[in-house]
């Protein structure tokens, strides 16, 4: 019985291969989309463990030279028999056969645990690695570029290092980099005998830098990954609805069929365990279908990815994928769970369906008041839900939980607030066609809702994040030109050097202004106190937040600071507070409160006469220089001809933009990519939905067509309603993915990283989204609408036969 | 990065311990070997032998604080060469291992310093007599005149040594035999120290004095396959008279023994494999293992029967290879007091 | 001549599995006649009536309405044809479920641009709809259905309708009711009436009787 039952079942996609060709793919790309941005995120973070194994000496104190130049070792050697575990590291870049390779020389033997990769020694041929010509630890694709170039240490693969850096023992680095005897900084170990020297009295070229647990840069690097991870929920969102209409159709239009298979004698137990095999069959197919798609989709997008992180970390990311089995785990669960939750409601309508009840066809495709009244009630209270969560909720849950009940809200009044919209045009049409065209879409409505949810969800979560995106992008650059208003600069190695450096400029440039800082808690946390100068530089450009009138005049004065908005954020200070800072006698006034993105310190800004007579130890060798920008290269020129200083002392505020301006591109290229494949799979959501349609709105259509009105008449309204319904869908997606960004703005990002970003709107990207919109509207109708103009008569004639 | 693991590696491959190692009973690679006609000199051997595989400078001390209790003081520095011979800088083969101990009654204070020769970190000479890794030293003018000094996270001594007495040869004049199949090092002790100094503890600084003894050996394979581990004492008898002694446990079950008794005056008497008897009467649970921190010694050619005790049962040196090393109460025929140290449980 | 058709053949698919439904059926009616078209299921009747209506084209013949062939329209000349000059009623009502019975009415004629209110409002009258108008069609019964099929059919002043089993969905006594309100209805209107019935109790209550079998008139 069971086979003959199943083979009733089956006869059933026999009969429909469309229907199932569009559930599995519908299936496959919700999974698709989900896992590759997933994949992306999997493989960017795992690729950032290993920058932060790689660069994991940044776990740890470290003494570094004041100049920035490499020193001799025998100052590591001078630490060390003063008590102070310290490690050597040389730093430097060789240049191969056709590539640069960034080598790094460590210890093994002093190096404090957890210093370097694990398995670039825990290997362990230690004299091997010690012993000329060592061996140098890289990635695989780096030992494959390498392969062959005389001069090098053995090489060993490693799937622990960076590509593009070699890894590799200190005396045979020092070989490579032709730096005998050389040292770039030191590790301090994080457990210290009880007695030791002052670093001053061994080491005074050295200065001590605290860990940095993460990068200023890691800040924003987070924010990229926020964005992707919303990402990956918003495509879901959409897959689930396609999924889900699918689904549903599947199961109403074999409502019959289960009628008839009970009446036979089926019991409803077998008929409800083998459509859940069904399901889970079908999910199986469809979810590894779609982990090999995502797979796909984040191999072609990872060389942006990681170019992206390239650009923001510095740290090199293989380009390339590994192919994770938690993937497919994790595809195959959410292409089985969504199926799951999509079939859940159908089964349980069958189970509840009386044997005999009367096979309503048309029951799927009716527009039921009542349901667009539970619909628009559940929307409203998921709304009030996401109101509630944006006043009184605080931390990242709740700002998910935020875009997760604003989103379902929305797709949920979207029918409600169509059919209203679409009852009043049916009102207003005065031609009778129109008025047939108005309420003719109204009642097709429940049956497209799924797919305009989708194409809702999809446009905005495009405006959303686009603005998102957007928005960091100006902020940031704004940020950048406020902050880095000179034109040059450049870094003394000593004082002696700042000396005749500021002597050698001030005839050169129209301004010198000290970049002066010291490191000193402040309110109870780690910060950097800066000194700056009185000047039109700072006046005039310095993104202030709020302050108090005068400010500027009050900080030459030296009797107030400002801080930056993270520290205000922290410590609740605000304009007028008093704020104490080490080694002052008294208070200060708060006179300022900035703005600092990306920066995840505080930060104090004081007066340059007060900062020199509180912190005379602190060193001054930074200066901004300010001159007409086209002067600013040939002045970097002369100071490396003049000062022998080396390039990265001198730093010049145009490449840092264009770096910059780079890096968000690159991260524009990668949503962009995302947006237009979401849009693509709520096209897809629209034409599946309408070619479901299509077979059964010909009862609807055929009377028509008797009437008077030819296919082609016909087809032609038919894609009309898809373009109208996808620009009404654009309409009401905008306040909704403008709604989406300010909750990423003001609400995920506040309780990610502890700063609000201003949010701007683009409404020339909106006019190109809704012609996107119309494009992708178009073309899911286009295929119907033709197949209905070229419709044989007796297709459409089988509406009116008897035997029907 | 696993130091440990790569550390473990390289003291497994040289055949300085005798814990599990094998395959390396055969040829040295280049490495000089232990001769018997050797004549030890002075002060030159006081200094590194860097053609020799393996090399210690090993001071242990009891002493007694100006609070009435009992400390036991360890410094030990390790030599390990990849390869025979020196060269400059980050080249050299020779490695450096820095222990250091601390003792009371009721804790074990241990810490570990691991160096590179070739660049200053560690090393050693003879003249003027100077051993250091990091900042802890071992240096005089001579060894018979020597500071001492050494620190940890939570601990640290500075210790002032003079000797009284002569050098010892061990052996049979600095040759010693350390298997039936003829392995053996050089080795010479400095039994006589007289030691006076600050200990500092977390609780604070304590003043000290007492007796030391230091020890030095260098070989490039002493030990056979088949030994697995060694129990070794050095005792100061109220008497004036010290007893260095060791057995070495072989696989079988048997053991090897060895001992040197060095009367008051600075005479020393060799006695072979079995006439010392080394018995544990105690046993305890340290570090996971069950460890004899009792022992009775018998050295009937000189009527010794005595019992040793550990002053604190936990002397266990947590380092990257772990061993058990603490000062000891002797009691019975020759009281007295002195150091055990066993390895390869 | 109202109607002609003339050595009419169609055959529904291909090859091998084409099945021949009409071979040479020629047949005439004439404005204000009314005509039965009877025959066992599947000889062709209803096929013979959608070609009629220019729903779909003969594989070879001719048919002529007010002189006008259909064969030289195009598909939007015979939309017109449809929309202009006759009045459909099917078996299975097909009104148009999303608009009200008002506007059901009144759609072909509006479609075709010959709405006459005053007409309309007759009809619903004659036919007892004048309180059913702002229902929508799946509120009705299946006899009030049909009675706006019927209305929707003449609404436009038709020259012909063409009835496929008016009555086929219906009891008998509703059946008899609908049917005698069609005659009546017609006959004012002077239209022309084919009907599809496999009834000869309802064919004997129409002027002529034709009879299809084996894809000829009998």
């Amino acid at each position: 019985m069971r086979r003959a039952t199943l083979s009733a079942m089956l006869s059933h996609w026999l009969r429909h291969p469309l229907q199932l060709g569009s559930l599995l793919l519908g299936l496959a790309l919700a999974t698709a989309l989900w896992s590759g941005v997933q994949a992306i995120n999997a493989e960017a973070r795992a690729s950032y463990a290993r920058a932060a194994q790689m660069l994991g000496q940044d776990r740890f104190a470290q003494l570094v030279p004041r100049d920035g130049q490499r020193f001799d070792q025998s100052v590591f050697v001078a630490l060390r028999r003063a008590g102070w575990q310290v490690s050597p590291v040389l730093e430097g870049a060789l240049q191969t056969d056709g590539q640069q390779l960034r080598v790094l020389g460590l210890d093994p033997l002093s190096a404090p645990a957890g210093s370097a990769p694990q398995t670039v020694t825990g290997r362990g041929d230690l004299p091997g690695f010690l012993t000329p010509p060592g061996q140098g630890y890289a990635a695989p694709q780096t030992v494959r570029a390498l392969a062959g170039q005389p001069g090098l240490p053995r090489l060993i693969a490693s799937d622990d290092v960076l590509p593009g850096l070699l890894i590799t023992d200190i005396g045979i680095a020092q070989g490579l980099l032709e730096a005998s005897g050389q040292v770039s900084r030191l590790i301090l170990a994080p457990e210290q005998p009880r007695r030791r020297a002052p670093l001053a009295a061994i080491a005074p070229g050295l200065t001590q830098r605290p860990p940095q647990a993460r990068a200023d840069i890691a800040a924003l690097t987070d924010s990229f990954h926020l964005n992707l991870t919303a990402f990956g929920l918003l495509s879901f969102a959409v897959g689930l609805f396609i999924v889900h209409g699918a689904i549903g159709l599947a199961f109403e239009q074999r409502r019959p069929m289960f009628r008839t298979l009970r009446a036979l004698g089926v019991p409803l137990r077998s008929l409800i365990g083998l459509l859940m095999a069904e399901v889970l069959i079908l999910a199986l197919i469809a979810g590894l279908a779609g982990v090999a798609l995502g797979y796909g989709i984040a191999a072609a997008l990872l060389p942006d990815v990681a170019a992206t992180l390239r650009g923001l970390y510095g740290a090199a990311l293989p380009g390339t994928l590994s192919l994770r089995p938690a993937w497919w785990a994790g595809g195959l669960g959410i292409a089985v769970i969504g199926a799951g939750a999509a079939a859940g409601q159908s089964l349980w309508r069958l189970a509840h369906l009386p044997p005999l009840a009367p096979a309503q066809p048309r029951a799927w495709a009716r527009a039921s008041a009542r349901g667009l009244w539970r619909q628009g009630a559940a929307a409203l209270g998921l709304g009030l839900a996401a109101f509630g969560l944006a006043v009184f909720g605080s931390g990242l849950v709740a700002g998910f939980a935020l875009l997760g009940a604003l989103l379902l809200a929305a797709a949920l009044a979207l029918p409600g607030i169509l059919a209203l919209g679409l009852g009043v045009a049916e009102r207003a049409a005065k031609g009778v066609l129109a008025q047939w065209f108005w309420a003719d879409t109204r009642q097709q409505l429940p049956g497209l809702s799924l797919a305009l949810m989708a194409l809702l969800l999809a446009l905005a979560a495009n405006i959303g994040v686009g603005t998102m995106v957007s928005s960091f992008r100006l902020t940031f650059l704004g940020w950048l030109d406020q902050r880095l208003v000179a034109e040059l600069y450049v870094t003394a190695r000593d004082e002696e050097e700042a000396a005749r450096l500021r002597q050698w400029l001030a005839p050169r440039v129209e301004a010198v202004l000290p970049v002066w800082s010291i490191e000193a808690p402040v309110a109870g946390a780690p910060a950097q106190i800066y000194g700056v100068a009185d000047h039109a530089t700072y006046r005039d450009h310095w993104p202030l937040l709020d302050a108090l009138p005068g400010v500027w005049d009050r900080l030459a004065a030296g009797e107030a600071v400002l801080i930056n908005e993270q520290m205000a954020r922290r410590a609740g200070l605000g304009p007028g507070d008093a704020l104490t800072l080490p080694g002052a006698n008294g208070a200060l006034i708060v006179a300022g409160v900035y703005s600092d993105y990306g920066n995840p310190h505080g930060e104090a800004l004081l007066g340059q006469g007060l900062f020199t007579t509180l912190y005379p130890q602190a060193p001054r060798l930074r200066h901004a220089l300010r001159l007409p920008p086209e002067e600013a290269p040939a002045l970097a020129r002369a100071l490396v001809r003049e000062f022998g200083l080396p390039a990265g002392n001198i730093r010049d505020q145009a490449a840092i933009k264009a770096v910059s301006v780079q890096v968000f591109d690159r991260t524009f290229t990668v949503t962009a990519a995302l947006n237009v494949l979401t849009l693509g799979v709520a096209g897809l959501a629209m034409l599946t939905s309408l070619l479901t349609l299509a077979g059964m709105r010909l009862p609807q259509l055929a009377p028509v067509w008797a009437l008077g009105l030819t296919r082609a008449h016909l087809a032609r309204l038919e894609l009309l309603r898809a373009l109208m319904l996808a620009a009404l869908t654009m309409v009401l997606a905008v306040p909704v993915g403008l709604l989406l960004a300010w909750a990423l703005l003001a609400v995920v990002n506040v309780a990610a990283f502890g700063w609000r970003l201003p949010m701007f709107t683009f409404p020339a990207d909106w006019l190109r989204l809704g012609a996107l919109a119309l494009l992708a509207g178009g073309l899911a109708a286009l295929w119907p609408a033709l197949r209905l103009a070229r419709m044989a008569p007796a297709d459409l004639l089988k509406v009116f036969a008897h035997e029907r | 990065m696993n130091v440990k693991a790569l550390i473990l590696w390289l003291l497994l491959a040289a055949p300085l311990w005798a814990q599990g190692f094998a395959g390396l009973g055969g040829g040295a690679e280049g490495f000089a070997t232990p001769s018997p006609g050797t004549v030890l000199e002075f002060p030159a051997d006081h200094g590194p032998h860097p053609d020799f595989r393996i090399e210690w400078w090993y001071l242990t001390a009891n002493l007694r604080g100006a609070d009435g209790r009992d400390y036991g003081v360890q410094w030990t520095l390790f030599r390990t060469a990849l390869a025979p011979g020196e060269a400059e800088g980050w080249q050299s083969p020779q490695l450096w291992m820095g222990h250091a101990a601390l003792t009371t009654p009721e804790r074990h204070f241990v810490a570990e310093r691991l160096a590179r020769g070739g660049v200053g970190q560690a090393g050693a000479q003879a003249a003027p007599f100077e051993v250091w890794v990091d900042e802890w030293r071992m240096a005089g003018p001579d060894v018979s005149e020597i500071a001492l000094t050494a620190n940890g996270a939570d601990f640290g001594y500075d210790l002032n040594l003079s000797a009284d007495g002569p050098l010892i040869p061990q052996g049979a004049g600095g040759y010693s035999v350390k298997s039936a199949g003829g392995q053996a090092s050089h080795y010479y002790s400095q039994p006589f120290y007289r030691v006076a100094g600050t200990l500092h503890l977390p609780e604070g600084s304590v003043s000290v004095s007492g007796q030391g003894w230091l020890d030095r050996e260098w070989s490039s394979q002493p030990l056979e396959a088949t030994q697995e581990g060694w129990d070794w004492i050095s005792l100061h008898l109220d008497e004036g008279a010290k007893l260095m002694g060791f057995q070495l446990r072989q696989s079988d079950g048997t053991t090897y023994t060895s001992g040197t008794w060095i009367g008051a005056d600075g005479r020393a008497e060799p006695f072979g494999d079995g006439a010392l008897r080394m018995t544990p009467v105690e046993r305890a649970a340290v570090a996971g293992r069950d460890l004899p921190v009792g022992w009775r010694v018998e050295l009937p050619g000189r009527g010794l029967d005595v019992t040793l005790r550990a002053l604190n049962p936990e002397s266990w040196m947590d380092t990257l290879f772990p061993y058990w090393e603490g000062p000891v109460r002797v009691g019975g025929s020759h009281p007295g007091r002195g150091y055990l140290e066993m390895t390869g449980y | 001549m109202l109607l002609e058709a003339r050595d009419i053949e169609k055959s529904y698919g291909t090859g091998a599995g084409a099945v021949r439904v009409l071979s040479g059926v020629s047949f005439r009616a004439a404005a204000g006649e009314s005509v039965a078209l009877t025959g066992e299921s599947g000889s062709g009747k209803s096929t013979l009536l959608h070609l009629c209506a220019g729903l779909d084209r003969p594989d070879a013949g001719e048919i002529r309405i007010d002189g006008q062939a259909l064969g030289a329209l195009d598909d939007r000349g015979r939309a017109a044809l449809r929309r202009d000059r006759i009045g459909l009623v099917f078996q299975q009502f097909n009104l148009i479920p999303s608009l009200p019975v008002a506007a059901n009415l009144s759609f072909q004629a509006r479609l075709a641009g010959r709405q006459d209110a005053a007409w309309c409002a007759a009809l619903a009258e004659r036919l007892g709809l004048e309180g059913l108008l702002r229902r929508y069609p799946e509120q009705l019964s299946g006899g009030q259905q049909q009675r706006v099929a019927i209305g929707r059919a003449l609404a436009a002043r038709p020259r012909l309708i063409l009835a496929d089993e008016p009555t086929g969905n219906l009891d008998e006594a509703t059946g008899d009711a609908v049917l005698a309100l069609m005659l009546e209805l017609v006959s004012e209107t002077g239209a022309g009436l084919v009907m599809v019935t496999h009834s000869a109790r309802l064919a004997a209550r129409l002027d002529r009787r034709l009879h299809l079998s084996g894809g000829r008139i009998a």
